[in-house]
């Protein structure tokens, strides 16, 4: 009975120093940490602790996946979850408080106006057009892609091409990809040809240009591989540079959008993706361009 | 006596705990119907609120297939044709191959074919329809595509297929199980007045089992207007009427999908509410028919 008791004891004892032992652990290396990792950063009583949402534009989604990761690296009480659903999920959804932070490709437009969304821009996303491997013509201008889109023209040889039929490969209404093509090249009354084939996302839409004879879409460069050929706009052939250096026309700024002004977890957030360090290691890592590259 | 009390406690324990789960299922029961009507009152509201828009008209939603949201024309028709074409060749497509595959599977094949083919009928129920959209997509779209020479695959051609596959297990099974359930006398005195086997299936079973088929047919259809993700995937989702099989065009259910994230209140967002209504009251009076169907099989 007594050994018995003893036995307990002596275990209950071992458990309570060893959890003791991992607490002053954890503690010694949460103050070490801060003078270990440098001065650089404003030295911060406190550890930021909270968790943030973030949803909408897929086209910006690997960059805030990044950040996301990244952030929650240096900061092991903050969890940040990033899910896609489209520009307009996400505006959505923000106005709606159902998130912290609603990602978008497009400014939001005039419909929430009155719900006290504050804009951050936090990168710049090239697009491209892209069609079909068959397809011949390398090089179009920007009328003859409005014509294209709009559904003027409809057949390749009309634009230098061989007689071929253009299917145009699009996305769906609350896309930011399709509102910022429409604005960027499409006249502006007009919009995109009713019978374009639709698809939900830019992966589908990848596929759906890979597989169709002869059709053209549109979307964020880093998506466009060598499965589909990428336009050349006005002659000038896309590349970061060109961007950079103003030649290329197609790229939109990326919001995150808070509703008001961010808490302290999102804003803490917000402003590691505008730090310089990942503006200039990370961002063009992911095939975007950092904001302050572009002269606005 | 002590005995007695305790057979009388033990029945008046089971009586309370008859009637405790009485009210419990009857708990259950008002609960799932208050959610259904619920639900019937939330959609049936928020789209009807279409109308209060007075550029979206009622004739304009049924008759016109113009959509064009930004420019306030809600013409749905086109959309609710396309549901129901897009299911009529899904079912002309299934139909035969299903009741022919019941009957071979019922009378036909050996005993050991049919152990095989049942459980591989019943495992294609469950296959997501992402998948099916997935082969649509890499299959049978560059497939029409090439049929139809300068059209793009995309539209009603592969939906059909792709529906029509989906739906064969469930038609197949069910007629099988009407054609199984048979009284053998049927078809002895078929055979005794001299029928050959083909004279007997076409002229004694089938239309014995008919109310049985239709049942499946009918739950067929019901799984095919209201399939949304394999479509979307391969009709193009472009508003506008079918111009040929593999030309884009939209239904009802990949309607609502892309415009979802419009925001609550809209004529858009109400519109799509009108929408689901009309896929709702489809179901119910499937469900109907279904009723209607069964009970003069019973006679």
């Amino acid at each position: 009975m007594f050994a018995t008791v003893s036995k307990k004891t002596l275990s209950l004892g071992l458990i309570a120093t060893m959890t003791a032992g991992l607490l002053v652990g954890c503690g010694t290396k949460e103050e070490s940490q801060p003078k270990s990792g440098g001065d650089s950063n404003a030295p911060k009583q406190e550890e930021l602790t909270g968790k943030i949402t973030a949803s909408g534009s897929s086209a910006l989604l690997p960059l805030v996946k990044h950040a996301a990761a990244k952030f929650q690296d240096k900061h092991q009480g903050v969890t940040v979850d990033v899910a896609a659903g489209g520009s307009g999920t996400g505006l959505k959804q923000v106005a709606e408080g159902a998130v912290n932070i609603g990602n978008s490709d497009v400014e939001a437009g005039d419909e929430y106006k009155d719900k006290g969304l504050v804009d951050h821009q936090v990168a710049v996303a090239p697009f491209v057009l892209v069609t079909n491997k068959d397809v011949s013509v390398e090089d179009i201008s920007s009328e003859q892609a409005a014509k294209i889109l709009t559904g003027e023209v409809t057949n390749w040889k009309d634009v230098g091409g061989k007689d071929q039929k253009i299917t145009i490969i699009g996305r769906a209404e609350s896309s930011g990809s399709r509102k910022y093509i429409k604005s960027a090249l499409l006249p502006k009354d007009k919009d995109f040809a009713k019978d374009a084939v639709v698809q939900d996302s830019t992966g589908a839409l990848k596929t759906s240009v890979e597989q169709t004879s002869g059709s053209i879409g549109y979307m964020d460069a880093p998506y466009a591989d060598d499965k589909i050929k990428i336009l050349k706009l006005d002659g000038v052939a896309y590349s970061p540079e060109n961007i950079s250096n103003g030649s290329w026309k197609l790229f939109s700024i990326e919001h995150m959008y808070t509703k008001g002004t961010p808490d302290k977890v999102s804003q803490a957030f917000l402003d590691y993706i505008m730090s310089a360090d990942f503006q200039n290691n990370e961002v063009e890592a992911l095939k975007f361009i950092p904001i302050n590259k572009i002269k606005k | 006596m002590a005995e007695k009390g305790s057979v009388g406690n033990l029945n008046m324990m089971r009586r309370r705990t008859d009637r405790m789960m009485n009210w419990l299922f009857v708990g259950s029961a008002i609960f799932v119907s208050l959610i259904i009507f619920g639900i019937i009152v939330f959609v049936g509201n928020q789209g009807l609120r279409t109308f209060a828009d007075p550029e979206a008209g009622i004739a304009e939603f049924f008759f016109s297939t113009n959509w064009t949201p930004s420019e306030g024309e809600y013409g749905a028709a086109g959309f609710i044709l396309g549901s129901f074409l897009v299911t009529g060749l899904a079912l002309l497509l299934a139909v035969p191959v299903a009741v022919g595959g019941a009957v071979f599977m019922a009378k036909i094949a050996p005993n050991w074919m049919r152990e095989i083919m049942r459980p591989a009928a019943d495992l294609f129920v469950g296959i997501p329809s992402v998948v099916y959209g997935l082969i649509g997509l890499l299959i049978f779209v560059p497939w029409f595509s090439k049929m139809f020479p300068g059209q793009p695959g995309f539209g009603v051609g592969p939906a059909a297929v792709i529906l029509a596959i989906m739906i064969l297990p469930t038609i197949l099974s069910v007629s099988e199980d009407a054609l199984r359930t048979l009284p053998r006398a049927l078809e002895e005195a078929s055979y005794a007045l001299g029928a050959t086997r083909w004279q007997t299936i076409w002229k004694v079973l089938i239309p014995a089992a008919m109310p049985g088929i239709l049942t499946g047919v009918i739950l067929g259809m019901g799984r095919a207007i209201g399939e949304a993700m394999a479509v979307q995937m391969v009709i193009g989702n472009a508003p506008v009427l079918p111009k040929g099989l593999g030309e884009p065009t939209s239904v009802l259910t990949t309607q609502i999908v892309k415009e979802m994230a419009s925001i609550f209140g809209t004529t858009v967002n109400n519109s799509l509410f009108l929408m689901s209504l009309i896929l709702l009251l489809v179901s119910l009076s499937l469900i109907l028919i279904i009723r209607i169907v069964a009970r003069r099989r019973e006679v």
